[in-house]
């Protein structure tokens, strides 16, 4: 198992090397530079763009350029915001636990919810509680999270006064202390609620149609055969089998949470790295794009290799020896 | 007969399916009885009602569209049939217990197979955890299977198929049931593992003195293990006899067919005897007489228009054809008291 995980961290490095590449890419694609964001054009003169774009490097070869990017990085230098004057490092430090506690938040709800509506409808389908929830399932993954983030705001923050309707946290209280951190979680539930919406109702989906498909498994009949009560099929047998696609979809769901937050972030202006994403995008800001989007990558391989580890602990045919 | 003698009885048990808002009868007013210690097998062609049959006695149908319409399954005298899932889990796995065809799937994936074997004593002792893994443990040992003690911390992937077997022989006779029910259990293995298959369920049976219906298409294995034959033909008992009797003096042209579809040692043939034709899908049952007529090489004019019914021509000799007149509806009286 040790061996297995490091061999696959091995294998990672030749995977960032060429997303670094990509991200490299996107960010010499993106309209403008680090420099455009920061001066402005119309009382510059063109000499001094010029001397300016000498000095930061903007003139050298693409491949000279991406390798000054990449050793730095590798020295765990990821450069300067020009926007919020600090370094990239210092600035995704502030936000990220956020960003985490928005993402751990979410999955969750999604858990809870997924695990008892999905249990709940496979083991009584066709029936009308089913109906319902495969109904509120389809809502949900039909309406846009942006979309939906807005009626949440208008419905649970406007009209019923429920939930905060911006920010991560209530102002004037003192960082650490225990309002704080309710105040954090009273602020992050509503966006981790709406993030989490589109997993809750494939998850639900999920696990319901597995547990209706393995009820008619073999080995139920013979679970049923030994005299073994229905609950205990359900919550020992089927549940055992039918929570193994779901456990898979975690690690990919890491990534796509973090992609949903993005959005959910900014329409909620939710200080964290979604919410700095977009910013630094608009802002040219290409330093902190660029370690975000470096950020996001990592946190996909990972994701895939702890849902690869998962799969083996609760599956034990494909258990790694 | 008394009926203390009997240990499970079927009467007129009628079995349907509903297939598109229609119930068509797998089983149609089967009757047969085992006695204990006994081993009766079923034999008859793939799709003529053996597993639905027995699958009824354990009520284990499939819930959505399978249902006991009519008839008795009396075990020790109590009617099984309309028994709760509550209390047919009383008797399930302890008094009745089933081994089936597939071992591949029979068993979960997911969980060891200690744990498998310890359910079943969970469910029906009140012994310690400990005892219980220490009675898996020797049961797993009584089936054969050497490494026991390290076998069930084991995954059922990690055995073969004929160990999987085993392991559902130990399962299903963990609380030594009075009755053993074993549905094709070497169908799905290979020749020589099924010998040993066979042989273990044989000296299991006296052991535990437990009695077995047996349910197979193979009449080698008939001629091995029964002690009485029950031959069914599309969803009914057409013969019902010894062992004995099926092979030398079989009444049934469906038996006799089924025996001389079997190639002798010392013949040599170039085509194998078959049956012509297929048993009837459950849509497509002959409205009335015999089922068999459309294959049978003795078929009358009779055969197609009157059901023919189960009769005793000799002591212990059933048989349903109307080259029997205990077959024909106006003998009824002399009709199937056969025990």
């Amino acid at each position: 198992m040790l061996i297995y995980t490091l061999r696959r961290i091995l294998t990672m490095i030749p995977i960032l090397f060429l997303v670094s590449i990509v991200v490299f890419t996107l960010a010499l694609a993106m309209p403008g530079d680090a420099l455009s964001g920061q001066i402005n054009p119309a009382d510059s003169s063109p000499e001094y763009i010029e001397e300016m774009r000498e000095e930061l490097g903007l003139n050298d070869p693409v491949y000279v350029q991406y390798g000054r990017w990449i050793s730095d990085i590798v020295q765990w230098d990821f450069g300067r915001s020009f926007t919020h004057r600090m370094d990239v490092t210092e600035l995704i430090g502030t936000r990220l636990p956020n960003t985490i506690l928005l993402s751990v938040m979410s999955l969750v709800i999604t858990y809870i919810l997924a695990f008892f509506m999905g249990r709940y409808a496979g083991r009584n389908p066709y029936t009308k509680g089913d109906y319902t929830i495969q109904g509120v399932n389809y809502l949900m993954l039909a309406i846009p999270s942006f979309v939906a983030a807005l009626f949440a705001i208008f419905i649970f923050a406007f009209q019923l006064g429920w939930f905060p309707a911006t920010g991560s946290v209530g102002s004037g209280l003192e960082t650490g202390s225990l309002a704080y951190w309710g105040s954090k979680l009273y602020h992050t539930f509503l966006p981790a609620l709406v993030l989490g919406m589109l997993v809750t109702a494939s998850y639900t989906q999920f696990l319901r149609n597995d547990i209706i498909e393995s009820a008619q498994k073999d080995y139920v009949r013979t679970a049923r055969a030994k005299g073994t009560s229905e609950n205990e099929i359900y919550n020992k047998h089927i549940l055992r089998n039918s929570i193994i696609p779901i456990v898979t979809l975690f690690g990919f769901d890491i990534a796509s949470i973090i992609g949903g937050a993005v959005i959910i972030e900014t329409i909620f202006s939710y200080r964290g790295i979604g919410e700095l994403l977009v910013s630094s995008i608009s802002n040219r800001d290409s330093a902190v794009t660029m370690a975000i989007f470096l950020m996001l990558s990592i946190a996909t391989l990972i994701g895939n290799l702890l849902a690869d580890l998962l799969y083996g602990i609760i599956d034990p045919r494909i258990r790694v020896e | 007969m008394s009926s203390q003698d009997i240990l499970l009885e079927v009467k007129n048990l009628h079995t349907g399916f509903n297939i598109d808002g229609r119930v068509h009868h797998a089983v149609k007013d089967v009757s047969f009885s085992v006695k204990p210690k006994e081993v009766v097998c079923i034999v008859g062609e793939s799709g003529c009602g053996k597993s639905v049959m027995s699958l009824s006695v354990m009520n284990l149908l499939p819930k959505h569209n399978g249902k006991i319409d009519k008839g008795e399954i009396l075990f020790e005298g109590r009617d099984l049939a309309p028994l709760s899932e509550k209390e047919m889990n009383a008797i399930r796995g302890k008094d009745i217990s089933m081994i089936f065809q597939e071992p591949m799937t029979a068993l979960n994936p997911v969980l060891t197979i200690g744990y498998q074997l310890d359910e079943v004593l969970i469910n029906h002792t009140t012994i310690s955890k400990e005892e219980i893994r220490r009675k898996s443990v020797s049961l797993l040992k009584q089936v054969g299977i050497s490494r026991a003690d390290q076998i069930v911390n084991e995954y059922p992937h990690q055995l073969s198929g004929g160990m999987r077997q085993r392991v559902m022989i130990a399962i299903a006779i963990a609380c030594q049931p009075k009755l053993l029910i074993a549905d094709e259990p070497t169908t799905a293995l290979d020749v020589t593992v099924q010998a040993q298959i066979l042989e273990l369920i044989g000296k299991i049976q006296e052991e535990v003195g437990m009695a077995v219906l047996l349910i197979t298409h193979d009449l080698g294995v008939v001629a091995e293990m029964a002690d009485r034959v029950v031959v069914m033909y599309a969803g009914q008992v057409v013969e019902e006899t010894d062992v004995d009797r099926l092979f030398y003096e079989p009444k049934h042209p469906y038996t006799k067919a089924l025996l001389h579809s079997i190639p002798k040692m010392d013949e040599k043939r170039d085509v194998l005897n078959t049956i012509e034709g297929i048993v009837p899908s459950l849509k497509n049952m002959p409205e009335k007489g015999c089922r068999f007529a459309d294959r049978c090489p003795a078929a009358m004019d009779v055969c197609r228009e009157v059901d023919p019914l189960l009769g005793e021509t000799d002591k212990g000799h059933a048989v349903r054809c109307f080259l029997y007149e205990e077959s024909f509806p106006q003998n009824s009286d002399k009709r199937a008291e056969v025990q």
